[in-house]
């Protein structure tokens, strides 16, 4: 009982990271974009190719698997998506998929079909008894990881002089440039940072959530869910939200194995029936 | 004398600001009542209330003297509170003829026909000519109101609100961005509305007020600062100087 | 009443009347398809498939196109309709093409009322969840019952009657591609009348300015709830013809690869204006036959850089050439005026 508790915590947390770029680019920049698990996938894979492949230890290939997602992301967000903040959401929707079609094909060709994991070092594997509950070592590394990844993400959109510029920018841009803030460096920074840690996330989930070619698509519905159902005026909502939806996944999975699928579902539509504009929504303005 | 539209202590904050506090206001039956104050007075902010785009967070709202405090803005329309808006509020993609039409269509009852081609029904187009001639807007009918110049993007923003066939009409600054020399239209417009349709309206421009309400309102800071006839408002010092107050911001 | 408003109002009518008259590019259009019954005997496999796929995008065209909803699971309607109707012939309880038609078109159109007061909820953002989310959830529902659907398998085991009891399905789709070709054609219409009438202009206005429109005594959520329906029945009356001509059923009706590329098929086409869906159904199969012969396997990265491509050039930029392109080839066919 405790040991799902864990695991769906767990399993949240690290839905949290991998969904929290797209809570900022979503809920603060107002850009839908369908295509983020596609910078969580590029993240795994290439976690994939330096630890298994090439040898690097564990903890450089995370590093790289933020690093190398966020360049890209910087690179797209320069190249492509900058033209598409001021389309309607149908032409973002579209534009998005076709990125995430594209990478899909694009690695399935690469990479192959077959789904791919990230060798573990040694000490990670296995669980430790803590009063009787079971524990992964792996799992509570990500829980651990992704606690100070949440807290710094929180710190750094409320306290610090980046996150009051993002905020000034995303609600009036032409006054935030006026007071000499660089609109397009900080979105670029910020789309930058949001694909970092969606490979990040991409990487530590290989292990529990698999990694293929079709991740992007398959985990679309999960980042609405969380974005959604969070609400996008903070990301405690998105944070409290993918909680909410890695524990009822995980327990819905082990208690009714068979319609265990249908939890995240049901979780979407209660919270919509009761809730329509997500569990936590900024006051409306005039 | 009954009131068309009553409010009773209505309250709306955002985030704990007060931006309607207790307003208390009477409409009389086929009044000319401006509603006037200092910019972020709250009045659009009412407005919203009175046609049921903003819930308020307490009190009620009457239209002949029934509370419509909790339906939503088309019953309101359909019981007869009509409003145009301070920025236009039109279909970009449909001509005037299109739009007039859609009006004219919910107000009859015939907005759910679905078989029936629009413009088969000669009481609807009858009603459709009309208030195209009345605000000048037959000879661009069928063009896209995108592309109609500003003036006549305004009178249609009037033309469709009168086209609900209105009891009670709200303007929300109904000149506003109009050049000197095109305002005639839409000023002759309104003074030509029938003396029992109720017009409530918020204006910017005091000689437009003073020149068209039997009966002023001033709001500030959300509140009902004063209210009385034009004479009374002119003579009132503390409005002149809620306005003076202002004045800075506006220059 | 005037003399001259008298005028006027009979030119409102006329104006008005003239928006739903058929134009001679239409007539064009649908005896180009009738001809290609007897012209193109041996395409009728897949003609038959792009008539399947131009009504899917017909009733996404209602909704998107009219009413401004974004989804991105229609493929859910599409599924729940192919499913009925191979359960309803396959337990023998309609067998007759047509009235599982009906049946499935209707259940169909109850599975879109009920989600369309989730859809109606929120922002872009919760309808683009509900959308997908609903048709992922079919789409696990199917699986896990596979007792009663096949499973991954698919529904097999389906035998249909001739049509109206006189037309039987024939292995070069002659009969299929009549029967898909003839029940496009009469839901074009229905959609047609539906677009042009009063209900139809109040759904234009709700994408155009949904406070306006309520603000004009528009009843907006009530009449997004009945286009929805309409659409979903549309949806599901598509999915029941690929289950009827093809006498078999697979998840993939339900899959999101198809709710995308729907989407992709009613914007190489162009929203609003009812035949963006029925074009772009004819180019979406012929590219895919050429691409899928040159690159098989990777076809959905194709299907991705034209999306990306589309949204780039601009939507409406492309219309624009496309618009320019069909009114010049109509003036030299002598089909429209000159203006």
């Amino acid at each position: 009982m405790l040991t799902i508790l864990f695991d769906g915590i767990a399993y949240g947390m690290l839905l949290f990271v991998l969904a929290s770029g797209l809570a900022v680019t979503m809920g603060l920049m107002n850009l839908i974009n369908l295509a983020h698990g596609a910078f969580a996938m590029a993240g795994g894979y290439v976690a994939v190719a330096l630890v298994n492949k090439a040898g690097w230890p564990f903890a450089a290939g995370l590093l790289a698997a933020f690093v190398v997602p966020a360049l890209l992301g910087a690179l797209m967000e320069r190249t492509l998506y900058r033209h598409v903040y001021a389309k309607p959401h149908l032409d973002q929707v579209l534009f998005t998929i076709g990125l995430a079609f594209m990478a899909v094909a694009a690695v399935d060709f690469a990479m192959g079909t077959q789904q791919v994991f990230v060798q573990l070092p040694r000490a990670l594997e296995g669980q430790i008894d803590l009063g009787g509950v079971g524990i992964g070592r792996y799992r509570l590394l990500i829980i651990i990881l992704c606690g100070l990844i949440t807290v710094a993400l929180q710190y750094a959109l409320a306290r610090t002089l980046f996150g009051a510029r993002l905020r000034a920018a995303v609600d009036d841009a032409r006054t935030a440039r006026g007071l000499g803030i660089n609109v397009s460096a900080v979105f670029a920074l910020t789309f930058a940072v949001g694909s970092g840690l969606a490979g990040l996330g991409g990487a530590l989930g290989a292990e529990i959530l698999g990694l293929d070619p079709h991740f992007p698509l398959k985990f679309m519905i999960y980042f609405l869910i969380v974005v959604a159902v969070g609400g996008t005026s903070s990301i405690t909502g998105p944070f409290i939200a993918a909680l909410l939806l890695g524990i009822g996944d995980v327990a819905g999975k082990y208690y009714a194995p068979q319609f265990g699928a249908f939890a995240i579902y049901t979780i979407m539509i209660v919270v919509l029936i009761v809730r329509p504009q997500g569990l936590f929504t900024r006051v409306a303005g005039k | 004398m009954s009131a068309a539209l009553e409010t009773v202590g209505l309250v709306k904050s955002f985030g704990g600001i007060a931006a309607t506090s207790n307003v208390s206001l009477a409409v009389a039956r086929g009044a000319r009542h401006a509603l006037i104050g200092p910019n972020g007075a709250g009045k659009t902010t009412l407005i919203n209330q009175l046609t049921g785009v903003l819930t308020p967070d307490a009190g009620r709202v009457l239209l002949e003297g029934s509370d419509i405090t909790a339906l939503s803005p088309h019953r309101r329309v359909r019981r007869g509170l009509a409003r145009t808006f301070q920025i236009n509020q039109l279909f970009a993609d449909l001509s005037p003829l299109e739009s007039v039409g859609l009006a004219v269509s919910e107000r009859l009852g015939r907005g759910h026909d679905w078989w029936r081609v629009a413009g088969s029904r000669s009481t609807v187009d009858d009603s459709i000519a009309e208030i195209l001639e009345r605000f000048h807007l037959a000879d661009v009918m069928h063009e896209r109101t995108a592309h109609l110049p500003y003036g006549k993007q305004r009178l249609l923003e009037i033309a469709l609100a009168i086209a609900c066939g209105p009891s009670v009409l709200l303007l929300d600054e109904p000149a506003a961005g109009v050049p000197e020399d095109e305002r005639h239209d839409i000023l002759g417009a309104v003074a030509a509305l029938p003396r029992e349709v109720t017009v409530l309206f918020i204006e910017h421009d005091m000689d437009l007020v003073f020149s068209f309400a039997e009966r002023i309102t001033v709001l500030v800071n959300g509140a009902v600062f004063t209210e009385g006839t034009p004479q009374e408002i002119a003579r009132d010092e503390r409005v002149k100087a809620v306005y003076l107050g202002e004045e800075p911001v506006h220059a | 009443m005037s003399a001259l408003q008298g005028v006027l109002a009979t030119a409102v009518a006329d104006h008005l009347a003239a928006r739903a008259r058929w134009r001679a590019a239409e007539l064009v259009f649908w005896g180009a398809a009738l001809a290609s019954v007897f012209l193109l005997p041996g395409k009728h496999l897949i003609l038959a498939e792009i008539a399947i796929l131009a009504l899917f995008a017909l009733s996404l065209d209602l909704i998107l196109g009219y009413a401004g909803i974004v989804s991105l699971g229609h493929a859910a309607f599409f599924g729940f309709g192919a499913y009925a109707a191979g359960l309803l012939a396959k337990h023998a309880l309609i067998t007759e093409p047509v009235l599982g038609l009906l049946a499935a078109g209707l259940l169909a159109a109850l599975l879109g009322f009920a989600c369309a007061f989730l859809v109606l909820r929120g922002s872009d953002l919760t309808r683009l969840m509900v959308t997908l989310g609903v048709a992922m959830m079919l789409r696990e529902l199917a699986n896990r019952l596979d007792k009663l659907t096949g499973g991954a398998d698919g529904l097999q085991g389906i035998t249909m009657a001739p049509v109206l009891g006189r037309f039987s399905f024939d292995i070069t789709g002659h009969t299929a591609y009549v029967y898909a070709l003839a029940v496009l054609f009469v839901l074009f219409v229905v959609a047609r009348r539906i677009v042009h009438s009063p209900f139809g202009l109040s759904l234009m206005s709700i994408r155009g300015n949904p406070l306006r429109a309520g603000a004009l005594g528009v009843p907006v959520n009530a009449r997004l709830v009945a286009i929805y329906t309409v659409a979903a029945g549309y949806a599901g009356v598509a999915g029941a013809l690929l289950t009827q001509t093809t006498a078999f059923c697979s998840l993939d009706v339900l899959s999101f690869d198809r709710s995308a590329d729907l989407l992709l098929v009613l914007i190489i086409g162009g929203t609003g204006y009812l035949y963006g869906g029925l074009i772009g159904a004819v180019v979406f199969k012929l590219l895919q036959d050429a691409l899928a012969t040159l690159t098989p396997q990777y076809w959905q990265f194709w299907i991705g850089l034209i999306l990306v491509i589309i949204v780039l050039v601009g939507r409406e930029r492309m219309s624009g050439w496309w618009h320019a392109a069909v009114a010049q080839g109509a003036r030299r066919l002598g089909l429209r005026e000159r203006p």
